[in-house]
This record gives C-alpha cells, sequence and structure tokens, in this order.
C-alpha cells in the first residue's frame, strides 16, 4: 500500500506532511511526557521486530498469494497509539529511504494511510470498543474488525489522494473497485495474523498486555488532526478543480509568457485563454455535484480519438461523481504540442541535455582519476 | 513493500558505502539532506506532461555518484528493482488519455505516453538521489541532520535505535526462516505457524529491549539522552547547498532543453 | 576511590519471581576490595539473579536481605552512586552497545555521570586503549566480531571508572584467541571481580575464590583449587571437574596428585 512519489501532486503531499508531521509531533510530546515504562529501548527495538518480520511471508488462506505484516494494529495493541505511531512512522521513513518503498514526498501520504488511520481511527474506533474486556473470541473478532476495517480507510485514502492528485489517469471509481476487495482481504489475513501472534503473546506473558495503555490518546490532538486532513482534501479538491496543475499555472502567470493554455480541467470558466477547449456539456463544470446525481452519458466531441476503455471509464465516472470530474484532456482531438510540457524541440534539447550531463560526470570521473 | 528478497543485504550494502571518505561523504549531513529534500519537491513540481525539462535534473544525482564512487551499476539495479510497482500504476495512462500531445515527424505521442515517460523519470530521479544520500552519508548522521533541521529527538532516537537493532533482528529473523525451511520442504508458511514464529520473535524481542533499558539504566542513563557532539559546517558546505540549489532553481524555471533544442534544431520551439 | 568501595557484602539475600518460583534463598558471602571471585553453578541455579543484585538493578524485599557495596546498602536512594561504583558487563554485548558507534557507547557512562566533555573523552581515549579498540571506535557495534564486542562492552563499563566489575558470561561464543585475549585483560585489572561463567578452565587460572550456587543457595565457598578437587560436591551442584584437572587420558597422571 506504500504509494510512490509517482502518484502524488505536490500539493497533496505536502499537505498530508503537514497533517502526519503534526501526528508525529503529537506523539512524541505525548512519548517525552510518560516516563514510564521502557521507553525508546523498546519502541526502537520493536520497530527492527517490524521491520524483520516483513521477511516472513505468509500463505493467504483462501487466495494463491502471500502476504506480510504490516504490524500497525499489533504496535497499537502492544504499546497504546502514540508509542505505535512512532513505531510504525520510523519503519515506514527507514522503508523509503533505503528500499524507496513509497517516495520521500508521498511519506506523509504513507504515514497517514498505514500509521494514522490504523492506529488512531481503527485502534479506538473498532478494536477496543469490539475487545472491551471480553474474551478470547471477543478479542480474535475484534482483531479481525480493525485489521480489515484499518486496511479499507488506508485502501480508500490511497485512492482519494491519487484522485486529488490528478498525476495518474485512473478514474475514482475504477481504481477504488480494483483496490477495496483486495484490501478488505489482506485486511482480514492481518487480523487473523495478528491475533495469532496475540493469542501466543497473551499466554506466555499476560502480563504485559494488561498494562496496554491507550487510554491516555488526547482525543482533541486525534479530531484536530482528523479535521486537518479532511479540510486539507476538501481544499484541495477545490483547488485541483479549479487550478489546473496549479503550480504550472502559476509558475506561467508569474513569466507573464504565453501560459501553454492547459485544458486539464476544461470546464473552469476563470481560466486563462483556452480557445481550442471546447466547452462541456452543462452538469459537468460544477465541483460540489450532489451524490449520486445522474447526468446523462456526454455524446462523443467531434473528432474526439477516445477508445471504448476511455469512454466507458468516463460514463462510469459521470455516475457515480461525488468529487469534481478528472477530465481526461484532449478530447477536443486538436493536437497541442505546446499544452504538454515538451515540445519536439524540447526532447531534442533532452537529448542534448542528457549528453551534457553524461559529458559531466565522465570528465569527473576522469579528472578525479588522474588528480 | 519489503520488496527486495534480501533486506538485510541491501541495508548493510547501503551501510558499508556510506562509510566511504570521498568529498560527497564529508559534507556536513544537513547540507545533503536539505539538497536531496529541494531536489525531490522541485522535481515533484513540474507538470504532468513535462518530460524534457526532467531531463537536466540528471546532472545532480550523475554528479554525486561520480564523485562519491557509489557503484552506478548497483543504484541502477535497486530503481529498477522498485520499478515494477509505479510501471504497473502508470502503464494505465496511455490508454487511458490518448488525446495527441506531440507529432515527431510522422509519429504522433498521445498525452498518456507523455505523462508516462514523466512518471518514470520522476521516479529514476529522486530514486536513485535518495539512494545516492543514503550510500554517502551514515544513517544516525542523516539522522543528526534531521535532528538539527527541526525533527523532536524521541523521534531520532527512535530511527537510532530501530536502525541500530535491525541488523540483529534480521539475523534472527533469517534464522528463524532458514529452520523453518529446512524441515518445511517447499511448503509456505501457514498463518498459524506464522503466529507461532512471530510470537517467538516479540518475545525474545521484549526480552532484549528490558535487557537493553536495564544496561542503560546500570550506566547511569536518567531518561535524557546527552546530544552529541556537533559537526562544523565549512565553506564547502555552503558552495555544496547554496550552489546546488540555486541550480535547481535555475533549471526549474528556464526551459534548458528547449534552449538548446531551438540552438540544434533552428525551428520553433 | 578507597580500597574500602570495592568491597561487596551480601546478606541473608532471598529472592522469589513473581510467579512464585524462589531464585535465592538466603545467599551470603563478604568479598575484600582487589578480589577476584567466581560464581559457578548449573542453569537455573540464581547466578543471573545474584548479579543483579549486585548493581541495583534488583532490590531485595523488606525484611529478604541486604546487599551491601563499600559502605553503601543498596536501596532505592543509593542506586546512582552504586552504579557508579558497579560495573556490570552483560551476557549479551549487543545488550549493552546501543549506540550508533562504539565511542559514542563508551562516552554514554561518563556523559551521564555529569562530567565535562574533555573529561569524558579523556576517560573514553583510556577505556579504548586498555581494551585496545582505539582503532575501531568510530565503527558501529555490529562491525564488531564476537571478541571485539566483548571487550567494547567492557569498556563503555570501564569509562565510568568502577570499583568493582561485575561479569556475566564473558567468555562465551569466544574462540580460544579471543577468549585468551580477554582472559588477560582482566588479569590485568585491580578491580574487585565478580564473574559467573561456566568457563571453568577461566575461573582456575583467574580467580583465587569461587562461590558454588545451587537452586538458589550457596553450596561451597571457599578457594577455587579446593572445590574443585571435591568430585562429590560439583557432581551434586551438576558440575564437572575443568579438564585440566582430569586425570590425562593417555598416562594416567592425576594433575592434583602428581607433581609435574
Amino acid at each position: 500500500m506504500h504509494m510512490a512519489d509517482a502518484l502524488v501532486s505536490p500539493a497533496v503531499g505536502g499537505a498530508f506532511w503537514v497533517v502526519s508531521g503534526t501526528a508525529l509531533a503529537a506523539s512524541c510530546r505525548s512519548a517525552r511526557r510518560s516516563p514510564d515504562g521502557l521507553g525508546v529501548p523498546l519502541t526502537g527495538v520493536l520497530g527492527a521486530f517490524i521491520f524483520a518480520l516483513q521477511m516472513l511471508n505468509f500463505a493467504i488462506p483462501g487466495t494463491g498469494s502471500s502476504g506480510h505484516l504490516v504490524g500497525s494494529l499489533l504496535l497499537g495493541i502492544l504499546l497504546g497509539p502514540h508509542a505505535a505511531f512512532l513505531t510504525i512512522t520510523s519503519v515506514l521513513v527507514v522503508q523509503s529511504l533505503f528500499f524507496a518503498d513509497g517516495g520521500l514526498l508521498a511519506l506523509g501520504c504513507n504515514i497517514f494511510n498505514m500509521g494514522f488511520l490504523p492506529i488512531f481511527v481503527a485502534y479506538p474506533c473498532l478494536y477496543r470498543p469490539l475487545a472491551g474486556a471480553g474474551g478470547p473470541g471477543r478479542r480474535t473478532a475484534a482483531t479481525l474488525a480493525a485489521a480489515a476495517g484499518g486496511m479499507l480507510l488506508g485502501a480508500l485514502a490511497v485512492a482519494l489522494e491519487t484522485r486529488l492528485s490528478g498525476l495518474s489517469a485512473l478514474p475514482l471509481r475504477t481504481f477504488l473497485l480494483a483496490l477495496l476487495p483486495i484490501h478488505l482481504v489482506i485486511g482480514l489475513a492481518e487480523g487473523a495474523a495478528t491475533a495469532g501472534i496475540l493469542r501466543f503473546f497473551r499466554r506466555a506473558r499476560p502480563e504485559l498486555l494488561e498494562r496496554a495503555p491507550g487510554g491516555r490518546t488526547s482525543w482533541r490532538a486525534v479530531t484536530l488532526v482528523g479535521m486537518l486532513a479532511v479540510f486539507t482534501g476538501g481544499c484541495l479538491s477545490w483547488g485541483a478543480s479549479r487550478y489546473p496543475d496549479g503550480l504550472e499555472w502559476a509558475v506561467a502567470r508569474v513569466a507573464g509568457a504565453g501560459a501553454p493554455a492547459r485544458p486539464a480541467k476544461a470546464d473552469v470558466p476563470a481560466r486563462p485563454a483556452g480557445a481550442d477547449v471546447q466547452a462541456r456539456p452543462a452538469g459537468a463544470e460544477v465541483p460540489a455535484r450532489p451524490a449520486g446525481a445522474d447526468v446523462p452519458a456526454r455524446p462523443a466531441g467531434p473528432g474526439a480519438p477516445e477508445g471504448a476503455l476511455h469512454q466507458r471509464l468516463e460514463a462510469v465516472q459521470r455516475t457515480t461523481a461525488l468529487l469534481p470530474d478528472y477530465a481526461l484532456p484532449g478530447r477536443d482531438g486538436t493536437p497541442e504540442p505546446s499544452r504538454a510540457g515538451t515540445s519536439l524541440s524540447g526532447l531534442v534539447g533532452g537529448a542534448l541535455t542528457l549528453l551534457l550531463v553524461a559529458g559531466v560526470a565522465l570528465a569527473l570521473k576522469f579528472r578525479r582519476r588522474t588528480a | 513493500m519489503g520488496g527486495t528478497a534480501d533486506p538485510f543485504l541491501e541495508l548493510a550494502t547501503l551501510d558499508a558505502l556510506a562509510g566511504g571518505r570521498s568529498a560527497i561523504h564529508r559534507l556536513e549531513p544537513r547540507a545533503k539532506v536539505v539538497t536531496v529534500a529541494a531536489f525531490a519537491v522541485l522535481v515533484a513540481s513540474f507538470g504532468r506532461y513535462d518530460v524534457a525539462r526532467l531531463l537536466p535534473f540528471a546532472l545532480f544525482p550523475a554528479v554525486l555518484v561520480t564523485l562519491s564512487d557509489t557503484p552506478a551499476r548497483y543504484l541502477l539495479k535497486r530503481v529498477l528493482a522498485a520499478l515494477p510497482f509505479v510501471l504497473f500504476v502508470g502503464i494505465l495512462n496511455p490508454f487511458l488519455d490518448r488525446a495527441p500531445a506531440l507529432a515527431v515527424g510522422g509519429l504522433t505521442l498521445s498525452g498518456g505516453w507523455l505523462s508516462f515517460a514523466s512518471i518514470l523519470l520522476r521516479f529514476a530521479l529522486t530514486v536513485s538521489t535518495a539512494l545516492t544520500l543514503m550510500a554517502t552519508t551514515r544513517f544516525d548522521e542523516v539522522c543528526l541532520a534531521l535532528e538539527r533541521l527541526g525533527l523532536p529527538r524521541v523521534f531520532t532516537l527512535q530511527l537510532s535505535f530501530l536502525y541500530r537493532y535491525a541488523f540483529v533482528l534480521f539475523a534472527e529473523a533469517q534464522r528463524m526462516l532458514q529452520a523453518y525451511r529446512l524441515r518445511a520442504f517447499g511448503r509456505r508458511i501457514s498463518l498459524g505457524q506464522f503466529g507461532a514464529m512471530a510470537a517467538q520473535l516479540l518475545l525474545r524481542t521484549w526480552d532484549r529491549a528490558v535487557r537493553i533499558h536495564r544496561a542503560m539504566v546500570a550506566r547511569g542513563f536518567t531518561g535524557r539522552f546527552q546530544p552529541p557532539a556537533a559537526r562544523a559546517w565549512g565553506l564547502s558546505d555552503t558552495l555544496f547547498t547554496a550552489g546546488w540549489l540555486a541550480a535547481f532553481a535555475t533549471l526549474r524555471w528556464v526551459d534548458l532543453p528547449r534552449l538548446l533544442g531551438g540552438l540544434a534544431w533552428g525551428g520553433p520551439g | 576511590m578507597s580500597p574500602a568501595d570495592g568491597s561487596v557484602a551480601v546478606a541473608g539475600l532471598s529472592f522469589s519471581y513473581p510467579d512464585g518460583t524462589l531464585a535465592l534463598r538466603d545467599v551470603s558471602f563478604r568479598i575484600e576490595p582487589g578480589a577476584c571471585v567466581a560464581l559457578i553453578g548449573a542453569n537455573g541455579a540464581g547466578k543471573s539473579t545474584l548479579l543483579l543484585h549486585l548493581n541495583g538493578s534488583a532490590l531485595p524485599g523488606p525484611g529478604l536481605g541486604t546487599v551491601t557495596i563499600g559502605a553503601r546498602e543498596v536501596g532505592p536512594g543509593s542506586l546512582d552512586a552504586v552504579r557508579r561504583t558497579v560495573g556490570m558487563v552483560f551476557q549479551d554485548p549487543d545488550d549493552q552497545l546501543f549506540m550508533p558507534t562504539v565511542r559514542e557507547d563508551v562516552a554514554f557512562g561518563p556523559g551521564n555521570l555529569g562530567l565535562d566533555p574533555a573529561e569524558v573523552a579523556r576517560r573514553v581515549d583510556r577505556a579504548l586503549a586498555t581494551v585496545d579498540l582505539a582503532q575501531v571506535a568510530h565503527k558501529p557495534p555490529y562491525h564488531l566480531s564476537a571478541g571485539q564486542k566483548r571487550r567494547a562492552a567492557i569498556a563503555t563499563v570501564l569509562a565510568m571508572e568502577p570499583g568493582i566489575l561485575v561479569m556475566d558470561e564473558p567468555t562465551t561464543g569466544l574462540d580460544p584467541r579471543a577468549r585468551r585475549q580477554l582472559i588477560e585483560l582482566l588479569k590485568g585489572f585491580g578491580h574487585t571481580r565478580i564473574i559467573a561463567t561456566h568457563d571453568l578452565e577461566l575461573v582456575l587460572e583467574l580467580c583465587e575464590r569461587t562461590i558454588i550456587l545451587h537452586e538458589g543457595s550457596v553450596q561451597a565457598d571457599g578457594p577455587t583449587r579446593r572445590l574443585f578437587e571435591d568430585p562429590g560436591l560439583l557432581a551434586a551442584c551438576h558440575l564437572e571437574r575443568p579438564p585440566s584437572l582430569r586425570p590425562c587420558p593417555s598416562c594416567g597422571a592425576n594433575p592434583m596428585t602428581d607433581a609435574y
């Protein structure tokens, strides 16, 4: 479920960096304030444990594939939310830096999806109420529910973040249809594995599980971070729908040069000249569309070179639009060399640039060898 | 996700490389962290369809790799190993985004292909640069740099301890896996077996944490870690940082490929 | 540091684990400063538990005995002072080398003592020189060999300049050369040394006095040679005579009685 930088726009990436950073700061403060317990030796070593545990792949029953433990819920149950969040974040940071598992820009998103959601949402809202003070049966059920719930929330978040970033051309609904069922299965497997571990662990060290804190979560902090995330998402979706490729547009405006017309969101009225863009049928422009509003399928524009796949997905998108449309570009059929960031001479220049770079590298190497 | 076959080896290799003594290795860690972060942000800030304009940014990893003697082939291998997932995500673009965007001679490229290429290029740039950072800077120095740049002490310590004991835990997990394989005759680990094995490892890990804590307390630990010795920031660090940041800014806003292409091609941009 | 600081006195110490198992049963002994005493016994005899009491990692319950280090009784109020005096080297060096580099590990203890950086550096250099690890001080602990790790762990404790060294199984996992280096190192120390070990050859070579623990209580406490010459005693404690004291397999000569 690690998101690569390729999927994430700077706006979305940056926003979630802020969200995750806030949550991390809160958890660090909480960790500093409670000096009881083993502290960093325990969380550090358990982080290494989770990291190493990912080497042990187990067979997911029912499917033909293997999975490994993500471990957020396990850590939450063993350490309480704040210490667990610190730990899983540290694991994600190391994975991103050393293994390119998840990009650097997307790290904020990944920490949110795989850390914040399972630990600060699924654990308190699903595990604790369901497990209560119950016996093994209730605890196992709670573990399964919380793991599956956390995984589904994470998958939903991945889809939404991808959609908001607008870098992948995949429509939201399709993405969700692909992600959610898979992650339900993965989540249940994670829950079963977590429950299994805890069962053995409890048998050997019952006293360690009784002490698991969790009541000291500052609910204000959690709510704040959650609201921040929703607010950010809302702003971004509004922004993304109005200002295509926000940074590019801003730069073009500032540079004053003839901004390449970017009809990526062709519906926005307050846009700079985009004379070659045909107006879309009514009902498509408005960002805040009531959920489930039925919109007639758009008739194919004149000369539009879309494939059948494209059209079908578009139709699907329109009937389920809860978020502003991702306007798949170029429906008007006009070739626009300048609207892409790359032109022919750009490509030639690009090749020359590469040669230049290679030349510099070789020169440096040569100089060092003779130095 | 935990994709490499032997994460221990990957970690150990980067750790070994980071012990080098080249000019890049000797730079102050903060300088390297700041430039790499700026690099990642600027590369990510390009538009969806930008391909050529990303290419000049390859200068940064190229120079770093050359000056630090990082094995380029190793880097390439790591980038390629992490590629499949990005490939899978990006490959849909050409199918969904069919509008012609670029005409080259008789060939017309759709926007989807351009955005796909852009995704791949961005990936290659950021991943190779991040790996080069880890191959030229010891992890505890990266952590220190992050702390000096504002990361909370608790988290830096967390990262330090995780890294320090990752090797130990990897070795234990590998031994456990090996012991399993010798008696499993090719069968995969079942859920139940996994629970038992992982629980064993967890118990030993927890006990180890208790012993480490005991050892720390026995040497006078009272809960507060001493700040380690500061590394001096020198002129070369300033030049490195300022120079590269300026270069990134220039390359971001000046379309170098187009200029070069214009010069070479002579035609309209 | 006055010689009296290096003395250890345990009186009537008893200890049970939370699950009720009795680990120590009325253990008493006195050790003079500078002495080298071995603590031997089968696994589960209580050696490690006893060692934990010597530096305050475990505290005696009310009425369950006392542990006195130098002039101080070990208790909640004297922990800091006790830990300065007693340096404990644990069984697994990895548990003790938790900082990114060896130098930082060795500096950890003196740093916590509140000493100024110059003094800390001096102590670090001295400790590293004593164990002959100055050239690897900049390396991370997982790059060290088993023998080097063991010596590094000792250095981390030496830097605190304790009067008493307590060691738990110091030669486990060492190859013969590393073991020899360690024994020579320990021979050179003037500290009070208490060594829990299975390595009876080391005991013969290093420790003039031995305490045998069996099922939590002291079975014997006296000169090493005399204890080792009592086969009945050793067998009763699930121990064996070390090879160098057994009759020669080829000529039958008995090293304990025959002169050679």
